[in-house]
């Protein structure tokens, strides 16, 4: 259950040091960082293919949005997906979908 | 050793005592004085002389992690940066024990180049993505790690007689 102290929490714009870095492989930056749910959906959409299945199959998505983020149900539904194995574009459209079902969900959440 | 516009200028004797300390630093004053033909006391005086000018920086010991059981991977960093921070973000690497070299290069763009040590892969991205990466002015990296070493030393003044020769001229005339 998301009460209202737990939406503005997943919904925080975060520090720069606790961002997540997109990077192609080990130490390979590509400049894409996303320092909220926000900005980690629209970046979902933007960057390369390759660093998204790089990160997907290491599990730093679900690590992330479950640690930093602070969404257990989330991060969730983003190993559940990575059941499916879906590489390429598909990987990138499952992810975006999942991410903006979830943001629309907190987004329209009234607020006390 | 001789001062000329604020320029250290070093002879043929400070040379060789140089090389003598390049092949083993720990000899003694005396081993070296007998191998050069000179008294002790002279190598004392421009070995402090070398130190106190930052001729010889430092006496240290070169380990083989490999040997020592510190099985480790070496990648060579490539961060390229926003110009304006480029000095910063040097600075802050080299305060990271993660970090043996770092430099800075003008190719096309700005970058700094750096050698960098980690336990394993995972310990070196988690250093790349949690302390590199997040630095103000860092635009991306490129690393590379290193697989297998051919060669490895510092400037020899032993194996480089030319090198030698020329210092020797340029500092006697």
């Amino acid at each position: 259950m998301v009460n209202e102290k737990v939406r503005s929490r997943i919904l925080r714009p975060l520090a720069r040091e606790k961002a997540f870095y997109f990077f192609t492989s080990i130490g390979n930056y590509t400049g894409e960082s996303a320092a909220s749910l926000k900005e980690f959906m629209d970046k979902i959409g933007e960057v390369n293919v390759k660093s998204l299945e790089f990160h997907f199959y290491r599990g730093d998505f679900e690590k992330w949005v479950a640690e930093v983020l602070e969404d257990k149900d989330l991060a969730e539904q983003i190993r559940t997906f990575r059941d499916l194995s879906p590489v390429g574009e598909k990987l990138k459209d499952g992810l975006y979908r999942i991410l903006i079902r979830r943001y629309s969900r907190l987004k329209s959440m009234p607020q006390f | 050793m001789k001062f000329k516009n604020n320029v250290v200028s070093l002879d043929a004797i400070d040379l060789r005592i140089l090389e003598a300390l390049q092949e083993d630093a720990r000899q003694t004053y005396t081993a070296i004085g007998e191998r050069l033909g000179i008294a002790h006391s002279t190598v004392y005086d421009r070995m402090k002389r070398m130190e106190r000018h930052g001729i010889i920086e430092k006496y240290t010991a070169v380990i083989d992690f490999e040997r020592a059981g510190a099985g480790n991977i070496t990648a060579i960093m490539t961060v390229f940066t926003d110009p304006k921070e480029s000095e910063r973000v040097a600075e802050k690497l080299c305060e990271a024990p993660e970090m043996l070299e770092v430099y800075t290069s003008l190719s096309e763009e700005l970058l700094i180049i750096a050698k960098v040590v980690a336990e394993n892969q995972e310990s070196l991205h988690e250093f790349i993505a949690s302390s590199v990466a997040p630095l103000p002015g860092v635009l991306r990296i490129r690393t590379s790690m290193i697989t297998k070493k051919f060669k490895e030393t510092q400037l020899s003044i032993a194996n480089n007689p030319e090198k030698l020769t020329f210092i020797k001229e340029r500092h006697t005339k």
